[in-house]
């Protein structure tokens, strides 16, 4: 029983609690490769997904996650609501808890707003990504991901590249993946990792080869073509020479080494084609993970004491 | 009226003596004088009134944050019998009409004395010379930019030279906004943390470093506002060594938090310059003990409730400092052993009057009758819901601290004293 109101990121879970998560989610999707898609578990709750921030596959998953359990749900895209009219996050919190949300799943673009919205809210809250800060669902959905390939996530080794300093997913794997024992290694260009991350358990590297030597899994995050016009880099197409995933650097990785990425990826810069579409890829995998563990938070947080 | 049995402190030392004012000045000390109107203040420790140089009291504009009325009130709560107010309020006090209404508001609230500080440029855009003369004319002490530096290096030589006409100063907010670009606290470990966007000491220091190279090239005083890091303390340092006419302020937030706190994502802990990192917090303690940093202001910027209950990115900058200043400085710099207390007076008054040519600043037979008393023993716990600023945000709320300041008297008349429970 996960023993929380809120999901808001992996730093605030035990080892014991996403234990949990993953375990029931493993179930779940079981469930969902029978095709079973009318589950009872959210019968008679409302859900709303408050995403203040383009998304289509995480808002996606995380609506079919809550309609697969029977679950009411309704989709705010905030940018097109009352924000605008200029409602602040605690009027709009307060106005979905009077209309008797059980769940808000918001997404975010500032670190920190689901913790204010769960501050002022009665209804759960789940975090589907803030800022820079976390998204504790996908890192879940990849550690599943990856729990299904090896037998326990103690010891793997994760190799973890792209633009890290501004990923949610770089951190809440971090957090989620050394807590289950795991060892993570980050490599990106200076400009793309944050300061003092290594403190936080990271091994950064001085190169892809050393990133990627002897890794279990290697993860690609997107690289925005934003973070090219703010200087951070010289162009897409340098990153990928210097820093992109290739078959010739996942030689270095233990044989039979996965490939992920959260998406949507960018085919030729951060990864190549070659090894998005290989057999060892477990991108679309993570898909499929990503609604099972969202059934698992969803029904974990409205799942009544017995 | 005469004033028995507290200990005063003066420039050197410590010592129990009777104060008698008269006319709005300090007419006598000695160890006993007798006469009528007298109040006992046995127990209590007497200093100088406080002097705070970097105030905002929001009137004109944003009266929701606070006005001249509530900011007084504060201040004298908080020991302060003089304090300085910043320009930012809208309009802008960029012309001797604001000058002029913020003094005479001022005047009829009169609880302490009230100097406003000028803008250096006309609504503090950065391109022309604000009426530095009127303003000055009008009753303005200094000249400030303050929540911003003047990004054009050459305005500010200009602005620096054309003040100094006018014997006025200007104190600078040292931010190079565009090395900041949206950051929100300091770039660190706890940044990377919490995902909220970080900003480097460098963006601090480079705008120290130039005032000092301006005040160095023009022979010209200037002064440094809050400054937080210890690469910005060591470059003051450097400079004062070197003969530079500069002068520097920190904060009670500087000395006591670092950004650890800001892990909670709670608001008040929104500041700018941003709380960093243990290292600054002890450079800040040495640069008090050696000098290096002058004096010690609050940067009160109160807010209201609305302005802080959103987002971090969205929140305030600010602290509500008035009335945690002396508490704060004497627990963490007297009873940590840093500072005795005529330093601490020094810091909290002697030095900001020197800074800025005020009367006042120490206890003295001539001086104007500036007087804060305190109990040292007093141990309280900080609680907003007790502040009588309007602004309530502080990170300081539930902390346990020394010294209550009892009564604050300007011009020797009583403006403060705190109600027996």
């Amino acid at each position: 029983m996960l023993n929380r109101k809120d999901v808001l990121g992996l730093y605030d879970l035990s080892a014991e609690e996403i234990d949990e998560i993953l375990t029931v989610a493993a179930s779940m999707k079981k469930l969902l490769r029978q095709n079973i898609k009318k589950l009872p578990h959210l019968q008679g709750k409302s859900v709303t997904t408050l995403f203040y921030e383009n998304s289509t596959r995480t808002r996606c998953s995380f609506e079919l996650a809550a309609k697969y359990m029977g679950a009411h749900v309704v989709n705010i895209a905030a940018e097109s609501s009352s924000v605008k009219k200029g409602e602040t996050l605690v009027d709009t919190g307060k106005t979905l808890d009077a209309m008797k949300n059980d769940v808000i799943i918001i997404r975010h673009p500032m670190g920190g707003a689901p913790r204010l919205l769960a501050k002022t809210v009665k209804a759960h809250v789940v975090n589907a990504g803030d800022g820079m800060n976390e998204h504790p669902s996908q890192a879940l959905l990849d550690m599943l991901t990856m729990r299904e390939n090896f037998p326990s996530l103690e010891g793997l080794e994760v190799a973890i590249l792209g633009d890290i300093k501004h990923s949610r997913v770089a951190k809440s794997n971090l957090f989620g993946l050394t807590k289950m024992g795991a060892c993570v290694r980050m490599y990106a260009p200076k400009t793309l990792i944050p300061k003092d991350i290594d403190k936080m358990g990271a091994k950064v590297c001085s190169s892809r080869e050393e990133a990627v030597e002897g890794a279990d899994v290697v993860m690609g995050l997107r690289i925005q073509l934003e973070r090219q016009h703010g200087g951070l880099f010289p162009s897409l197409g340098e990153y990928a020479k210097f820093y992109g995933v290739n078959e010739d650097v996942m030689k270095y990785a233990k044989p039979g080494a996965l490939v992920m990425h959260p998406g949507p990826v960018n085919r030729g810069v951060e990864l190549t084609s070659a090894l998005i579409d290989g057999n060892t890829s477990r991108i679309e995998e993570q898909v499929l993970s990503g609604i099972a563990v969202r059934m698992a938070i969803l029904f974990l947080l409205t799942k009544e004491a017995i | 009226m005469i004033f028995k049995n507290a200990d005063v402190v003066f420039a050197d030392g410590v010592k129990k003596a009777d104060i008698r004012t008269e006319g709005g000045k300090i007419a006598e000390i000695a160890p006993s004088i007798k006469g009528a109107d007298a109040i006992d203040c046995k127990g209590l420790t007497v200093f100088p009134g406080f002097i705070d140089l970097h105030v905002h009291l929001r009137e004109p504009g944003f009266e929701k944050k606070e006005n001249i009325e509530s900011g007084c009130r504060a201040a004298v709560k908080g020991g302060f019998t003089q304090i300085c107010c910043m320009p930012n309020t809208n309009p802008v006090t960029d012309n001797k009409v604001v000058v002029t209404y913020i003094k005479a508001r001022a005047k009829e609230v009169d609880l302490c004395k009230v100097h406003p500080v000028g803008a250096i440029t006309k609504g503090q855009e950065g391109k022309e010379l604000a009426a530095i003369g009127a303003m000055k004319a009008a009753g303005a002490v200094a000249l400030s930019e303050d929540g911003k530096s003047v990004p054009d290096t050459k305005i500010m030589a200009l602005a620096m030279q054309y003040a100094s006409d006018f014997g006025l100063k200007c104190l600078c907010h040292c931010e190079d906004a565009g090395l900041v670009d949206g950051g929100v606290v300091n770039e660190g470990y706890y940044s990377t943390l919490t995902g909220l966007k970080g900003s480097i000491r460098a963006a601090e220091d480079i705008v120290i470093a130039r005032e000092i190279c301006l005040a160095e090239s023009l022979e010209l005083p200037v002064h440094i506002c809050h400054v937080s890091t210890y690469s910005g303390v060591q470059l003051i340092r450097e400079a004062k060594a070197r003969g530079v006419a500069v002068t520097a302020e920190t904060c009670p937030h500087y000395f006591t938090l670092t950004d650890e706190v800001i892990a909670s994502f709670d608001t008040d802990t929104k500041v700018n310059p941003p709380l960093r990192e243990e290292k600054d917090r002890l450079a800040i303690v040495e640069g008090l003990k050696d000098g290096t940093l002058d004096c010690i202001v609050t940067d009160h910027a109160p807010h209201h409730e609305d302005d802080k209950n959103v987002e971090y990115n969205l929140a305030a900058f600010g602290i509500s400092g008035l009335e945690t200043s002396f508490a704060l400085s004497y627990t963490m710099l007297v009873r940590g052993g840093v500072l005795g207390l005529p330093a601490l007076a020094e810091k909290m008054s002697g030095a900001p009057a020197r800074i800025l040519s005020l009367e006042g600043g120490e206890i003295a037979v001539g001086k104007p009758a500036d007087l804060t008393f305190a109990d040292l023993n007093e141990e309280w716990t900080v609680d907003p819901a007790e502040f009588v600023s309007k602004g309530k945000n502080t990170p300081f709320a539930g902390r346990k601290v020394f010294g209550r300041v009892k009564m604050t008297v300007v011009d020797g008349k009583i403006k403060y004293e705190e109600k027996r429970k």
